[in-house]
């Protein structure tokens, strides 16, 4: 048994990551395994912890509307204040990264699409664009980033806030291809490289001239979130000196600068615990003896290797992360082939208007109070087995905007009680 | 009895269900792609140089179009640097490199002229086993040679092939004339049996590489086989030089074949090798016995970890004190054993290594020797650099020999391959 730990975590994203640090201040030695690269790279970087919940309504305080969700729901099973601690946990990994700590009602940020969006914790970039404050906004985008439409994201959000926005789109300063990646354009920023050799004039300064011209009254201006790869908070800074208002960033689709800005302080904290981190293969199989899972087999090539854990934490992710998997036949849990409770009837999974409440969103295993997923027959599958994160059934992460607070706030839970259960072994 | 298990039964490489003849149908490799970007995010190449379109488009994008018409594959391919990074990237599962393998394959048979300055210097460079083969004939005097500021001249502006760096030097003796010299094995064992892929550089440049993985392999009992051996076929993907790699691996095969019915399993030192053999070869070629050999072949300490308890006997070492600047190649990262090394040496007394980052090298075997090719590799491997500088190391550690050329290249540190510090904390 040469590959051997006391907790081991399948998945790393968000909650993946949560449960093995968690774990890891258990005092357990944590070991996680993960395929591809996670979601956070497609989310906006905003972390949501419950906007809505059965009306259009968005909501303010989401502690409070918790205790109103259905009891199968994540939430109902770890508890509001589990929620509180594993927020409290990601504003101790991201410091000052992220703001939105001071105050348990929902900040309503823009989106890149034109809308406010209810959120409880958001990157420092964008807070200076949050609807709360209610100043005169320009929103700048580029013309080759054809992903945010300044003037048209200006035009719906002038109709639904109180305070005038206004859009323009500029060409990126230096010489790019049509259809430069943003990741360059971050670099660029980072980098500031120099387009003016003989007048040293850097991309930053040649963006805030090129923004300047269109400022007129504006008391803040927002770019799309590609203000710089890895020194966002310099980038910021120098175009707020050359502007002199603030500047702020609106959170993006794919790829997401600063869901990858996350990732990064995430993989550094769980260097810090000591975790143990393993990424490129998948987890395919396991063995099993009473009722306990004793190995999980990770597929490497054409074999598959045992690692060893007395627990184990199962964040796969949903339908994107692969945690899910569904074909024609049904829908299921790949690793471990937990239930995944489904009507018989296909034609139910989804009702015919996209924005319904769509079964399918709900699709996942479904839990005891301890995370333990259940089988058919409302039994705990395995007895030293937890689920989090979005392999998880009974809540609809896109329709509730509740995607990364489930996942921090069970990962927590099945991290936390992995380390105890190995105490009580003990 | 081994704790690892090896499936019986292959599922043959389902990403084309149905192959065409004459070529390999890509459709549902490139169906399954939903445009996430998420692979064009994490390209060292794309990242540093604008021209270059991204796996995206190199992958099911080009794919696309070229089934959609007679449309050409583009020149760009030929600028990827088959780090395989987007490979491990991919949410999707979309198998871009093995997309880009045959792309490149294709462009360099259909349009690149057979005699053209840049063909000559790809197939010449791809092909680096043959040169050192006669460079190991006369090391000292192949070294002084390929040293000499004329050659480099000579080399730069007639063949294409960078003078900015050093070339690397020939051993005195080579890994297998040592082992002959030696007498083969030490060890004779019915149970534990390991054939061993050295590779080009171990074998020509670097065999105190290979000599490390002998002892430590017969410390833990093994018997060592090492069976005639071609190129692993690394340069020659990353060339477009499919025939060259189909030869190479056509003698792989069958010796590593014969091994394994031996009762052998497959170790290599250099993590380009294994990954070749384990995820290249079945993706691009279908020859006999193939499925097996990638099933049986393993990183060094892969197998050892697998196999024995080689943290509990490294936790009872002890080394000179010393601080390794630890980067791990991006093909070490496509096979999960990026963290391995690392790991290995928490435990082994004196020894204390710091992870540079995740950054590529840059080098990319023989991308970064390339003239025209020089300063995106430096570029991208800026990153590493400055990190190894920051760690004020005393000296650098790597299991790839590009990327410890690299290494070495960029800050000047003296590079040791794992293999060799395991060697140095169990047999002193
Ligand atoms: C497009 C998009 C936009 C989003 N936007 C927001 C937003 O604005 N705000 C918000 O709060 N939330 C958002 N979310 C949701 C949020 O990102 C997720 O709910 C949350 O991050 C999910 O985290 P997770 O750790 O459960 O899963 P994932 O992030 O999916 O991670 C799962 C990991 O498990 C790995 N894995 C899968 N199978 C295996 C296996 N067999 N073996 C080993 N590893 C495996 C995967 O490779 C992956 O790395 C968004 C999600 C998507 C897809
Ligand atoms: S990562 Fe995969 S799915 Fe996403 S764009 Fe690249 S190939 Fe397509
Ligand atoms: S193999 Fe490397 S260089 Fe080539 S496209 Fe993929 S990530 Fe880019």
């Amino acid at each position: 048994m040469a590959i051997e730990d006391d907790v081991l975590v399948i998945g790393g994203g968000l909650a993946g990551a949560t449960a093995a640090i968690a774990a890891a201040r258990g005092g357990a030695a944590v070991r996680l395994v993960t395929y591809k690269e996670n979601t956070l790279r497609n989310a906006s970087g905003l972390i949501d912890v419950l906007g809505y919940h059965g009306s259009d309504e968005p909501i303010a305080e989401p502690f409070e509307a918790i205790p109103d969700l259905p009891d199968e729901h994540p939430y109902r099973k770890v508890g509001v204040d589990a929620v509180r601690e594993s927020l409290a946990l990601f504003d101790e990994i991201t410091e000052d990264f992220y703001e939105g700590s001071h105050t348990e009602t929902n900040a309503l940020s823009p989106t890149y699409g034109g809308r406010v969006k209810p959120t409880s914790r958001y990157p420092a970039s964008a807070a200076a664009g949050l609807a709360s404050r209610l100043e005169e906004t320009l929103l700048v985008g580029f013309e080759t980033v054809t992903t945010f439409d300044a003037p048209l994201a200006a035009e719906r959000l002038d109709s639904s806030v109180p305070f005038d926005v206004r859009g323009v789109t500029i060409p990126f300063p230096g010489d790019y291809r049509a259809d430069a990646r943003i990741t360059r354009l971050a670099g660029a920023l980072d980098a500031d490289d120099v387009l003016d050799r003989q007048r040293r004039i850097g991309t930053r300064e040649v963006l805030a001239a090129r923004v300047a011209e269109h400022l007129g009254n504006a008391e803040r201006v927002g770019f799309p979130a590609i203000l710089g790869d890895h020194e966002p908070r310099e980038v910021r800074e120098s175009l707020e000196s050359e502007l002199g208002v603030p500047v702020f960033e609106v959170p993006m689709g794919p790829p997401s600068l600063p869901g990858m800005r996350l990732e990064d302080r995430l993989e550094r904290a769980l260097d810090e615990e000591g975790v143990r981190v393993e990424a490129g293969n998948p987890v395919v199989g396991y063995d099993e003896d009473d009722g306990r899972i004793t190995a999980a087999y990770v597929d490497r090539g054409r074999r598959r290797v045992p690692y060893h854990a007395e627990q184990v934490v199962l964040a796969t992710g949903g339908l994107v992360g692969k945690g899910i998997d569904s074909d024609r036949e049904g829908v299921t849990e790949p690793v471990f082939d937990c239930h995944v409770p489904q009507s018989e009837d296909r034609y139910e999974w989804f009702h015919d208007e996209v924005f319904d409440d769509q079964p399918y969103a709900r699709f996942g295993v479904r839990v005891d109070e301890d995370l333990r997923p259940l089988s058919s027959n409302g039994k705990p599958e395995f007895a030293n087995l937890r689920a989090t994160g979005a392999v998880l059934g009974d809540y609809d992460l896109a329709r509730e905007k509740s995607g990364s607070g489930v996942s921090l706030s069970t990962g927590l839970v099945a991290g936390r009680r992995a380390s105890e259960d190995l105490q009580h072994n003990e | 009895m081994s704790d690892a298990e090896t499936s019986d039964e292959f599922e043959p490489v389902e990403v084309f269900p149905e192959a065409e003849s004459g070529g390999m149908d890509l459709r549902s490799g490139a169906d399954d792609c939903y445009k996430c970007s998420t692979c064009d995010s994490e390209c060292p190449v794309a990242a540093v140089d604008d021209d270059f379109p991204g796996p995206k488009f190199q992958g099911p994008e080009q794919w696309r179009l070229k089934r959609k018409g007679d449309q050409d594959i583009d020149d760009s391919v030929m600028n990827c640097s088959n780090c395989m990074r987007c490979d491990s990237a991919c949410p999707s599962d979309v198998p871009l490199s093995q997309m880009h393998n045959t792309a490149r394959g294709t462009f360099v048979e259909n349009r690149m002229e057979k005699f053209s300055r840049e063909y000559v210097r790809n197939r010449i460079l791809s092909n680096y086993g043959t040169l050192a083969w006669f460079g190991s004939k006369a090391p000292r005097l192949a070294n002084a040679v390929m040293s000499s500021s004329v050659v480099q001249t000579i080399n730069e502006k007639v063949m294409g092939i960078t003078a900015e760096r050093e070339f690397p030097e020939f051993a005195e003796q080579t890994f297998r004339a040592w082992w002959e010299e030696r007498g083969g094995a030490r060890v004779q064992s019915d149970e534990k049996r390991v054939a061993y892929f050295h590779g080009c550089y171990s074998n020509y440049n670097t065999p105190e590489v290979g000599k490390a993985m002998v002892r430590v392999f017969e410390e833990f009992g093994y018997e060592v086989m090492v069976p005639p051996q071609k190129c692993s076929g690394t340069p020659m993907f990353a060339n477009g030089m499919l025939p060259d790699a189909r030869r190479a691996a056509e003698t792989n095969v069958a010796e590593l074949s014969t091994a394994i019915e031996d009762g052998a399993d497959v170790i290599a030192s250099c993590t380009s090798c294994s990954l070749s053999l384990r995820q290249e070869y079945p993706e691009l070629f279908d020859l006999e016995g193939i499925e097996d050999v990638s099933a049986h072949t393993y990183e060094a300490l892969e197998y050892l970890r697998i196999h024995e308890d080689l943290s509990g006997a490294l936790a009872e070492s002890e080394v000179d004190s010393r601080k390794f600047a630890y980067h791990a190649p991006c093909h070490a990262r496509n096979q999960g054993l990026a963290g391995q090394a690392l790991e290995l040496l928490e435990g082994v007394e004196g020894a204390e290594a710091e992870d540079v980052g995740d950054s590529c090298s840059g080098i990319s075997g023989t991308y970064g020797w390339k003239t025209e090719k020089y300063d995106t590799s430096m570029k991208i491997g800026a990153e590493m650099f400055h990190h190894m500088e920051d760690a004020e190391p005393d000296a650098g550690m790597t299991e790839c020999p590009t990327c410890a050329m690299q290494m070495e290249h960029g800050t000047g540190y003296e590079i040791r391959h794992p293999l060799q510090v395991v060697e140095d904390a169990l047999l002193g």
